[in-house]
């Protein structure tokens, strides 16, 4: 079992905090209610019962009692509200923390398998947190503050039964961390085969279409059957020990109760307590394990709520690859002095020795075959990736010791497959100055080979309407016009030109020169002839070798 | 195009329609609910008796007299945590074998109707939903019905318990019950319910926002705009946390309402019981159980809320789970099926039209012949038809109009015989998760390591193979190594290779690879398909030019 409140959530949760003060107040109030109703209760059956009153005599305690009710009911609405509104806030709040940290840990982070990864926590993950801080959070208070309360009334009324409880109760969170501890590997392993298996079905079901192309999806039906059974009979297994901790639970707060109300019995027998004393206690006992026992009930909605905001953690407490903090970026050349790039964790350079310097006025085309790390040395130069080795100066300071914010407002870049995000294409040329006008968007757009009135709706058409049929090499055109709107000191264009026909080709180099002649430095990485004749400088990267 | 018959079972609710599969477990389903009715009647019975003991004992009576009671005190004191265990086990065990079931069955039906008879193949997160909807089926027994009934019959039998005792009690308790099981539920379903509708749509703004940020993550970042986007998000959350707020207000009204009939029930009992003990006509031993017995008894419909919920999330699930099991099959086999042709035949198409099943016909009138061992290359810019006239081609799609193979008219002949003649290679096919080898094999299962191998090389994924860890046996798919969108589509021509269909569908074989690697594969790949017929479908036609003709679809 995990830590029950991670110091973490505090900080980044501010909701929690304020639950957390909400919680108390009503846990405390609850509990001196639950006792006031103990203690009606018992002394009314037992006037009633033994000393003859009648409702008039017992008005002014049922009255009371009423009051009690009508405050336990007020008490636990406040409550409930409060938990569930905290749970909304804290899933947002950890929302917005993690996917501001994913923006500062940049694309090259992203890529892979961590985008699906990210895009599930940070929908589904975060939402999961819910139960977690809605449920789990205000029963673990509620645990603490009530049977703390209630045992203390026990005792001001029956020395006997504060004991048996004082004995018991706190053996509860000892055994579930025991047994917890034991059955720790089986619980974590069951919900590793529950998710093996309708991974399983998942990885079936996208198949069918290439299991029907081959005429197999017969032969799968039997498979899957007895897969399915195999982890059936697995789970079980595993759940037979991981219900144990709810078993003992359950049992020792029955049990205690139990014994409470014999010895109370008993001892009655002797004339050693009177009915309104025993009453109350009998009343109260139960009351001591019923929130222990609810902690434990809400710990399995709220496992994948602490599992998710584990992960939200990891997440946040990930350096990104530059940590500068200088926000004064000099101008001048940017000057690559023989940088090299290993991923972390691979074993393959993929980067090897380059040297250039971009200046401003200048083209500079960077060539070499597929996978020689040309995306690479434009991530490294936008700051998504620190060098291994070698250093990426600007105007002579460190890029590594720049806030990357701030250099990166003074790139442009035109990446190999640009995103369009909306909602309209004029929107998208306009993500570096949303204030343009439309006719400075339209003349951008000419400018990178797009005439607007060949589009839908214009500048206004809706990417979502276009993105099936947009090609990739349209949307780099979108993102240079974006770049062209508003041209920054430093342009960096990936394969700009690539599934282009003749005429816009042309178009678009011209536009980068004009771009070059603007008084920007350009850096483009390019397969083509076109592109590579007009650059003042042509680098060629190397082969990268495997480091064994 | 044939008219389709949708097969729609009105006025029954997708829930109901689930039962046959959960009643398959019903005696399993029995056994956990009477495990449930005993677990909750122990914590009734342990307060109930334990007040008539206390009260009894006030009396001094002799203590044999209260033997009887005190065994039962301790009886349910133990009796209770085992029963539960027990109920839990075995609720879970016919949860999951009712759950196996319908997972069959669901399988079984998207075996016939996929690609083309659910939208699900057409977008990969509904695929996903879909999987998880069938795996939320099993809080059906499992948080709905067992919590449901076991709680039912403790609180019918408490009631029952009351009557006798005093008669007024039991009304008292019997109104409080009714009011607890449903008026209770229904606030917190119905509130749920009605959040969850006016806040989908912003949910799904919120997704979609965030996706866009992770996709266009690099985009955003350089152009300055991902703090901008960033903002956007916490506003989406924001609008959400409103939509939330009257939820909030309606589950803080329902567990209020809950104390407040328990409590409620416990004044209301002693204001009947009072003046009854006074008139002689209950016993006064009895007026605590009858004070006490609505607390005890509100643990067996406390778990009622939450079943309402579940049911709530059920029901979504179980609607699209039905539009599965119901779903029609675009291309039924005929009844008296041609058999397919034998060898190497040609295909011709004549006036064919089509298109994916509520959408329009995207292909219209096609003509195309492709001789016996012919090669044909098929281009045009996206959205023109290529993947539909490959669809068709595979049996996946109805069409109107003529298509013959050799000399069989398609739709004369079962889907499972058009594909043992036309081996279909989709864009993007799918990876098992298993190893290299077993993902070609499945092609043509008990095919020896050496012709998978020589599938493999075929389409240049050698080299990568040698470099891999385990060579044949590395595992792919979602638990084994990156496989990048040029291998996958290559592995999945390898499986063509291997199958050896004497027709074979080729959509984009290289669209992910680069010019040089390109030409080198489908150079390569044309060789190791030498006679057979091939149909290579490609929006650009470069590195087609070996191909005997080109046409361009418009």
């Amino acid at each position: 079992m995990s830590k029950p409140l991670d110091p973490r959530l505090l900080r980044y949760a501010r909701g929690v905090r304020t639950l957390l003060i909400g919680s108390v107040a009503v846990a405390s109030g609850t509990a001196v209610l639950v006792v006031a109703q103990a203690f009606c209760l018992g002394d009314v059956v037992s006037r009633v019962f033994l000393e003859g009153a009648t409702l008039d005599d017992v008005k002014t305690v049922v009255g009371i009692l009423t009051l009690v009710v009508l405050g336990r009911a007020v008490l636990a609405s406040i409550g409930e509200t409060l938990a569930q509104r905290a749970a909304t806030r804290t899933s947002a709040q950890l929302r917005e923390a993690l996917l501001a940290h994913v923006v500062r840990l940049g694309p090259i982070w992203l890529s892979g398998e961590r985008r699906g990864q990210v895009a599930t926590l940070a929908t589904r993950g975060v939402d999961s947190v819910e139960p977690y801080v809605a449920r789990y959070l205000p029963s673990l208070v509620i645990a603490v503050i009530v049977p703390l309360t209630v045992g203390v009334a026990i005792l001001t009324q029956d020395f006997v039964a504060a004991v048996i409880v004082a004995v018991t109760a706190p053996l509860i969170p000892v055994f579930m961390a025991l047994i917890g501890m034991y059955t720790q590997t089986a619980t974590a392993k069951q919900w590793n085969t529950l998710g093996v298996l309708s991974g399983h079905f998942l990885d079936v079901v996208s198949g069918l279409p290439t299991l029907k192309a081959f005429g197999r999806e017969r032969a799968q039906s039997q498979r899957m059957a007895e897969i399915d059974k195999r982890y059936r009979t697995a789970t079980m297994g595993v759940l037979r020990i991981s219900f144990l901790s709810s078993f003992v639970l359950e049992l020792l707060a029955t049990i205690s109760v139990a014994v409470v109300a014999v010895s109370i019995g008993v001892r009655m027998l002797d004339g050693g307590l009177t009915l309104r004393t025993g009453l109350t206690v009998l009343i109260l006992a139960p009351e001591v394990y019923l929130p222990i026992r609810a902690v434990g009930a809400q710990f399995h909605a709220a496992a994948d709520g602490i599992d998710a905001a584990e992960q939200v953690f990891a997440i946040i407490g990930t350096e990104p690859a530059i940590t500068g903090t200088r926000t004064d970026v000099p101008t001048g050349d940017v000057v690559v002095d023989d940088v090299t790039v290993t991923y972390p964790g691979a074993d393959v350079v993929s980067l090897a020795p380059v040297s250039l310097t971009l200046r401003a006025g200048r083209i500079t085309a960077v060539v070499g075959p597929s996978g020689v790390g040309k995306s690479t040395l434009l991530a490294t130069l936008q700051g998504f990736v620190a060098p291994t080795s070698g250093t990426v100066t600007v105007g002579g300071v460190d890029l590594t010791t720049l806030d990357p914010e701030a250099w990166r407002s003074r790139l442009g870049v035109v990446g190999q497959d640009p995103v369009l995000v909306g909602p309209t294409v004029g929107d998208d040329v306009r993500l570096r100055r949303p204030h343009a006008t439309d006719a400075e968007v339209d003349t951008a757009l000419r400018a990178a080979g797009i005439d607007p009135s060949t589009l839908p709706d214009g500048a206004a058409s809706r990417v979502g309407d276009l993105a099936s049929d947009v090609s990739a090499g349209q949307r780099r055109r979108v993102a240079l016009a974006r770049v062209l709107l508003d041209p920054p000191p430093l342009v960096m264009l990936d394969e700009p030109t690539a599934g282009l026909d003749d005429a816009t080709e042309i178009d678009v180099v011209d536009a980068i020169r004009r771009l070059a002649d603007a008084g920007a430095a350009v850096v483009v990485v390019a397969h083509r002839p076109s592109l590579v004749q007009g650059a003042d400088e042509i680098v060629e990267l190397d082969p990268v070798a495997v480091v064994a | 195009m044939t008219t389709v018959d949708v097969k729609v079972a009105r006025g029954v609710s997708p829930v109901r329609r689930l039962v046959p599969w959960v009643a398959t477990e019903w005696k399993r389903l029995a056994l956990a609910v009477f495990l449930g009715t005993m677990a909750i009647g122990c914590g009734v019975g342990l307060l109930a008796v334990s007040a008539w003991l206390i009260s009894s004992a006030a009396l001094r009576p002799p203590i044999f007299e209260l033997n009887l009671a005190i065994v039962g005190v301790r009886a349910f004191g133990i009796g209770r945590g085992c029963f539960r265990y027990a109920e839990r086990l075995v609720s879970h065990d016919a949860a999951f074998r009712a759950l196996s079931r319908l997972r069959l069955a669901v399988y079984d039906r998207l075996a016939v109707v996929a690609p083309a008879g659910v939208p699900a193949y057409r977008r990969g997160d509904l695929l996903e939903r879909l999987v998880r909807d069938v795996d939320a089926t099993q809080d059906l027994p499992l948080r709905v019905l067992v919590p449901y009934a076991s709680g039912a019959i403790v609180a019918i039998m408490s009631v029952v318990l009351a009557f006798f005792i005093l008669p007024a009690a039991g009304v008292v308790l019997l109104v409080s019950l009714l009011l607890a099981a449903t008026v209770v539920p229904w606030i917190t379903s119905a509130s749920a319910a009605e959040a969850e509708r006016a806040s989908a749509p912003a949910r799904g703004e919120l997704n979609g926002d965030v996706l866009t940020l992770l996709d266009g993550i690099g985009d955003l970042t350089t152009a300055g705009a991902a703090q901008a986007w960033l903002d956007r998000l916490a506003e989406d959350d924001r609008h959400i946390g409103r939509l939330a707020e009257r939820r909030s207000r309606a589950s803080g009204l329902a567990s209020g309402l809950g104390i407040l009939l328990s409590g409620g029930a416990v004044v209301v009992t002693l204001l009947v019981a009072i003046p009854a003990v006074r008139s002689g006509a209950l016993v006064g031993v009895n007026l605590a159980v009858l004070a006490l017995l609505p607390l005890a008894t509100y643990e067996a419909v406390v778990a009622m809320p939450t079943a309402a919920l579940a049911l709530g999330r059920v029901r979504g699930s179980a609607q699209r789970v039905v539009e599965v099991l119901d779903a029609v099959d675009p291309v039924p086999d005929p009844e008296s099926p041609v058999a397919a042709p034998v060898g190497v035949v040609g295909v011709r198409l004549a006036g064919v039209s089509s298109g994916w099943p509520g959408g329009e016909h995207v292909l219209q009138g096609l003509d195309l012949d492709v001789a016996p061992g012919g090669r044909v290359g098929v281009v045009g810019s996206s959205g023109v038809g290529k993947s539909t006239l490959l669809a068709v081609l595979a049996g996946f799609l109805p069409y109107d109009g003529s298509v013959r193979l050799g000399d069989v008219e398609m739709h004369d002949m079962t889907g499972h015989d058009v594909r043992s003649v036309v081996g279909w290679c989709p864009q993007l096919p799918h990876v098992f998760d298993t190893s290299v080898v077993e993902n070609v094999r499945l092609a043509k299962p008990g095919a020896s390591d050496e012709e998978c191998r020589v599938a493999l090389d075929a389409v240049g994924l050698g080299p990568w193979l040698d470099a891999a860890p385990q060579g044949l046996a590395t595992p792919v798919g979602d638990h084994g190594a990156l496989v990048s969108a040029g291998q996958r589509q290559r592995l999945g021509v390898a499986r063509v290779l291997l199958a050896g269909h004497p027709v074979v569908l080729l959509d984009e074989p290289t669209e992910h690879l680069d010019e040089s690697t390109a030409d080198v594969v489908a150079a390569e790949l044309l060789r190791a398909l030498e006679g057979r017929t091939v149909l290579w479908v490609a929006h650009r036609p470069h590195g087609l030019a070996s191909l005997d003709r080109i046409v361009r679809l418009t």
